[in-house]
């Protein structure tokens, strides 16, 4: 059996992971399904392409190709930068229309404001952008077999060493630290959180500009393993959910497994079914998940 | 000879904004009077629209397997097959929390789009579906009466939708559902079973998506995948929430306004921007219906016509 489509399913678990930790951190904080998520994905990748273009304009030879690897350090530093950018751009979102429907509370009226937010910004990149792909490099990379009949390129290894970076970091603050402990209380209670002198707004505040740096280094994946559309985000919302719901929602551990066996399952489908029946996959798992085991792997039950 | 041009072009406005209408009452059958939230709309639009294609369109006309029945059997089967999807969607998720309802049926409308991509065989796929039979045709050479007595056939059926509504909202069966809305506990306490309820509201507001599916099917003659994305939901939510959710007033009320504000930006961005700007001013379009959604929630949560 070729086992290639383990390779192809980290990856795409990789990027999934990143974007499904997000969603199940403002559903455990905030308590909505965030629907404009997926588009955090998209802004983070056009912010990446955007700094990585001028970059290159101003500094001669950022943009050639570092050792191995198909981009330049422009890209990188990029990446850095969008991930910041997008993390208050998120958290904006949260304060120009979210908040204040949280304040009015009206709780399912988020969701659905979200999904209001979500075409707006996807319709507004359309517009700004033109819905052509673009490309963070024109390199190509010939992939390299490394046993098993797994074939993959240097780009992919790095990606998959940077997701699990952030990944670990991420859980060393919320395990770790008097931050994480404050997210994981508020996300408990609220109420009782702020009686004891937890700054909720601050854990509101640090939690978007969590889920909205990790949504930006999805993009990168997706935008130097693919392609950058305005789609791109959009395209991921289902398996972000499913990746959440089965990992058990406000459970970073189970974000990261549920991202990666929606990966890995989209990948198989790939191989052994056919590519077009990839994007039905999540919603498979996410049935699947809502008979048999509705709060997850690593939830609790409600 | 230019009134009579623009008779007809106000006629097919209307009837293109009864037949949303009609797609936003379903929607306020589950969300206004349940609080039920659907993110798939036009998942069961589609549905409904295929589903009578495949019963009405003439045997063996294009590439696709259609049995040539009425169209009147095309709209009952629409009804009854989106009806059904969305009993089985309900079912798996309404005892869960409300927002799975949100995230299962905004996958069932993933789901529901490629299936009419990938089973080339009876959707066509991406091609589309053509040949679908439309109602008048022996008056098709006269375009404005043609338009006119397509619109009467609308509004009948809208009205007709908008009686039975009213008619069930305030009956014993519409005041169990209001108390299930306002006060679960209580409602249950008097021994009503909410998720019976529920899902009977979910299956009834599922069945007026399917009956505006097809009868956009029906209205135009042609139908592709790419007719019920998630922008249509995203219209049909635009005009309830506009509207006013609750009322059935109010759902009519938003189609007109909604569909009249994408239809004049329509003619607006159509003259301002070059030919080959023509898709990213659409773009433009969805930003302007988002960003006034937006703000009638902030601002004005109960719409034009709140519930009485």
């Amino acid at each position: 059996m070729n086992l290639q489509f383990v390779m192809d399913g980290t990856l795409a678990g990789a990027m999934i992971a990143l974007g499904a930790i997000g969603v199940t951190l403002t559903y455990s904080v905030l308590q909505f399904s965030n629907f404009a998520h997926g588009e955090l994905i998209s802004i983070g990748a056009y912010i990446t392409y955007l700094v990585a273009a001028a970059i290159s304009a101003t500094v001669i030879g950022s943009s050639e190709a570092l050792a191995v690897f198909s981009f330049g350090w422009n890209v990188l530093l990029a990446a850095v930068v969008a991930m910041a950018v997008t993390g208050i751009l998120a958290w904006g979102l949260d304060w120009l229309v979210f908040a204040r429907l949280r304040a009015k509370g009206m709780a399912i009226t988020l969701v659905m404001a979200s999904f209001g937010a979500s075409m707006a910004l996807r319709a507004a990149l359309e517009f700004i952008f033109s819905s052509r792909p673009l490309y963070y490099t024109q390199e190509l990379q010939i992939a390299r077999a490394i046993g098993a009949g797994i074939l993959v390129t240097p780009d992919q290894l790095l990606l998959v060493a940077i997701t699990a970076t952030l990944v670990g970091l991420l859980y060393v603050v919320w395990a770790h630290t008097a931050l994480g402990r404050a997210m994981r209380a508020v996300s408990e209670n609220p109420a009782l959180a702020e009686v004891c002198g937890i700054d909720v707004p601050r854990v509101v505040r640090v939690t978007w500009y969590i889920g909205g740096a990790l949504a930006s280094a999805a993009g990168l994946l997706l935008g130097l393993l693919v392609q950058v559309r305005p789609q791109m985000g959009f395209e991921m919302l289902l398996p972000l959910f499913a990746a959440a719901i089965l990992g058990g929602i406000g459970s970073v551990p189970g974000a990261l497994c549920g991202g990666l066996i929606v990966g890995l399952s989209q990948a198989a489908t790939v191989q052994f079914i056919g590519a077009e029946w990839r994007a039905g996959v999540a919603f498979v798992i996410l049935l699947a998940v809502l008979l048999i085991r509705p709060h997850g792997l690593f939830g609790r039950r409600s | 000879m230019h009134i009579l041009g623009l008779l007809a072009y106000v006629s097919g406005f209307l009837s293109t904004a009864l037949m949303l209408g009609i797609a936003c009452m379903g929607l306020n059958m589950q969300w206004g009077k349940t609080g039920l939230f659907n993110v798939g709309v036009a998942g069961f639009m589609g549905i409904g629209a295929y589903t009578s294609a495949l019963l009405t369109a003439p045997v063996g006309a294009g590439a696709t397997s259609s049995l040539g029945l009425p169209i009147v059997v095309g709209f009952f089967g629409a009804m009854l097959v989106a009806g059904l999807g969305s009993l089985l969607v309900g079912a798996l998720t309404l005892r869960l929390r409300t927002d799975y309802l949100a995230i299962t049926t905004f996958g069932a409308a993933v789901m529901i789009q490629l299936v009419l991509l990938n089973a080339t065989r009876y959707t066509g796929g991406a091609l589309g579906f053509a040949f679908i039979p439309r109602p008048f045709t022996s008056i098709a050479d006269q375009p404005t009466l043609f338009a006119m007595v397509t619109l009467v056939l609308l509004a009948l059926i809208a009205a007709g939708v908008y009686w039975t509504l009213e008619q069930l909202v305030h009956s014993p069966w519409g005041r169990v559902l209001r108390a299930i809305r306002d006060d679960e506990t209580a409602a249950i306490s008097l021994g009503k079973n909410a998720t019976v309820y529920r899902l009977q509201a979910f299956a009834v507001g599922g069945a007026l998506m399917g009956l505006a599916g097809a009868l956009q099917a029906h209205l135009i003659g042609f139908i592709a995948p790419d007719d019920f994305q998630a922008s249509l939901t995203f219209q049909i939510w635009a005009m309830l929430v506009i509207g006013g959710s609750g009322s059935n007033a109010g759902a009519l009320l938003g189609s007109v306004v909604v569909w009249g504000i994408w239809s004049l930006t329509g003619i607006v961005t159509g003259s301002v921007f070059a030919a080959e700007d023509q898709a990213r001013a659409a773009a433009l379009r969805i930003v302007l219906i988002g960003v006034l959604l937006c703000v009638v929630l902030v601002r004005r949560p109960r719409g034009l016509l709140s519930e009485r």
